[in-house]
């Protein structure tokens, strides 16, 4: 235990140094701000809390962010100490991978945590200032934190994998980013083209939900939306969370975390010297 | 008295080449031994060995009573890599902080330690504004963390100025006599002479050598050179009066087997009044390692 709790002090004072954290927290106050912004029309007309509605605005937004900020925070963890050449001297020191790993796991939530509580710190507070009903919302917006956070988790131990794998920084990074761009951004569409083309058949009904089940990040839209109070206010795939019992999508966001520090641990351990 | 490491036949290959071929070393405590090898001897390969950090195909290693890699030699084993790097982003003080904490110990440790290798006064500031030396001091820093049983060094002076390696023999003098093993590896005996007890040569993966530097000397048995200055107009006659000797400029040279040294000597004696002076240079430390290191057909 005191093993991981140097490497996540070390790492987090690394990411410090590096201005990972306040990179990443400013460009959540940015988006929250703007978000906020943006999101002050509907209210009236649906009858929701302000913050109700910013959660809802604020989950499409984190489906995208989060996931990139894990994987900027993590594609450097293997690959980076391999090409400095501290990865030797490190494992022969009396601490495991799986430690060192969970090590900078934590330190990088820890730097998420920081860059959530900003942005999403900010959205709420600008909620609460304009419309006093915004306290419902809260329970809303803590359930997007920590489910924020599992889904970070997930792609920080995908990205420790991709970072096992490549061995290079730069090939880590360029994959860290084709992953994105498959799981939040093209998977989707092709879910979307499937429906499309099916026209309400076998894959509509039967294989939809649970391709999105399967996929952290719809996992991670469908139960922000499907407990929050302001579906309507978001677009897209909200009407696939009414179907979709909340317990299944909870299970997805709990399992995805495990899965990936297993895969990266899985990968980590075979990185020869 | 109980070995602090030894290897027993041990062979490794990388893709069908060989690196290590039935290697045997033994290190007892408080015993100070220097690897000498090419570059891709296989130095490095045995350390990573050691340290369990690369696999063997064959033979036995034990490492302070236990498997190489396993926890608990990785508590009783320090180590110190070629070209030893760390985080540009964090100070030195802060490093050797970490290193403390991984092996238990409470990281305000880190500033005396610091001080061991004279590096107090940069102790704060960040590693990635050190010289090559200030690093090689990092990392022989974090090697004195808890008094470890073995230390493996690969190649610790590179980078060092002859001052500082000094200082470096001194305190690797300290470690031995309070009971440590250390494993150093270097290229060049010329850098490890008297201060170690015993040198290992390496040469395509195999041990072609092993001994102190007195054994190695006559195990080469190497002739010696020697030159002899002539009086004045006498070079003539000192050449004529020693078969096989050359003449080089004012100087009359010629080599000999170590034991013909006293009779050549003694002639050499006896041509008193041609001979102005005499000079005797014994192999050179390059000159053993050479003999070593080539012998095996390269």
């Amino acid at each position: 235990m005191n093993r991981i709790l140097a490497t996540c002090a070390a790492e987090f004072r690394i990411a410090r140094r590096n201005r990972w954290v306040t990179i990443s927290a400013l460009m959540m106050v940015l988006f929250g701000m703007v978000l906020s912004a943006a999101g002050s029309a509907p209210t009236g007309a649906l009858g929701a809390d302000r913050l109700s509605v910013t959660v809802a605005s604020l989950t499409s937004l984190a489906v995208y962010l989060v996931p990139l900020l894990a994987l900027l925070l993590a594609f450097d963890a293997v690959a980076g100490e391999l090409e400095r050449g501290t990865l030797p001297l490190l494992l022969a020191y009396p601490v495991s991978r799986p430690e060192a790993l969970i090590g900078k796991l934590i330190a990088h939530l820890a730097v998420l945590s920081v860059a959530l509580l900003a942005g999403y710190g900010t959205a709420a507070l600008a909620a609460i200032a304009v419309d006093t009903r915004a306290l419902a919302g809260l329970p809303a917006l803590f359930r997007l934190f920590w489910s924020s956070l599992l889904l970070g988790a997930t792609f920080l131990g995908t990205g420790y994998a991709l970072s096992a794998w490549s061995r290079r920084p730069s090939a880590a990074a360029g994959l860290g980013i084709g992953l994105w761009l498959v799981v939040i951004v093209l998977y989707d569409l092709a879910l979307l083209a499937g429906i499309v083309a099916d026209n309400g058949g076998f894959f509509t009904t039967a294989l939809f939900p649970y391709a999105l089940l399967a996929n952290p990040a719809d996992a991670f839209r469908l139960y922000n939306l499907s407990a929050s109070q302001a579906t309507a206010a978001a677009a897209g795939i909200a009407g696939a969370a009414a179907t979709i019992p909340g317990w299944q999508s909870l299970a997805s966001i709990l399992l995805w975390p495990l899965a990936a520090l297993g895969l990266a641990i899985a990968a980590f351990r075979k990185v020869t010297l | 008295m109980t070995q602090t490491l030894t290897l027993s036949k041990v062979t490794k290959t990388y893709q069908g080449v060989t690196a290590l071929d039935e290697v045997s070393l033994r290190v007892s405590p408080g015993e100070r031994v220097a690897l000498l090898g090419h570059n891709g001897a296989g130095k490095s390969t045995m350390m990573k060995i050691i340290l369990g950090l690369i696999p063997f195909d064959h033979g036995k290693v034990e490492v302070a009573a236990a498997a190489p890699g396993s926890a608990a030699a990785r508590a009783r084993v320090a180590y110190l890599p070629e070209n030893a790097a760390f985080h540009p982003a964090l100070t030195g003080e802060e490093q050797i902080g970490f290193y403390l904490r991984l092996r238990g110990r409470p990281a305000s440790e880190a500033a005396g330690l610091l001080e061991r290798v004279g590096l107090g006064s940069a102790a704060r500031r960040r590693i990635g504004t050190y010289s090559k030396g200030m690093r090689q001091r990092v990392g022989l820093a974090q090697t004195l963390i808890g008094a470890p049983d073995l230390l493996v060094l690969d190649e610790p002076t590179s980078g060092l100025d002859p001052v500082s390696r000094r200082d470096f023999y001194a305190l690797l003098d300290g470690l031995a006599s309070d009971g440590a093993a250390i494993l150093l590896s270097s290229h060049a005996l010329t850098e490890v002479e008297a201060r170690t007890d015993r040198i290992v040569i390496l040469a395509k993966g195999r041990v072609v050598a092993e001994g102190t530097l007195a054994d190695l000397r006559r195990q080469a048995a190497l002739p010696l050179q020697v030159q002899v200055t002539p009086a004045v107009d006498k070079a003539g006659a000192v050449l004529a009066a020693l078969p096989g000797a050359t003449a080089a400029g004012r100087q009359v040279v010629l080599s000999c087997a170590q034991d013909d040294k006293l009779p050549l000597l003694a002639r050499i004696a006896a041509l008193n009044g041609a001979v102005a002076d005499v000079d005797i240079q014994p192999p050179s430390l390059e000159d053993i390692y050479s003999h070593f290191s080539r012998r095996d057909g390269q």
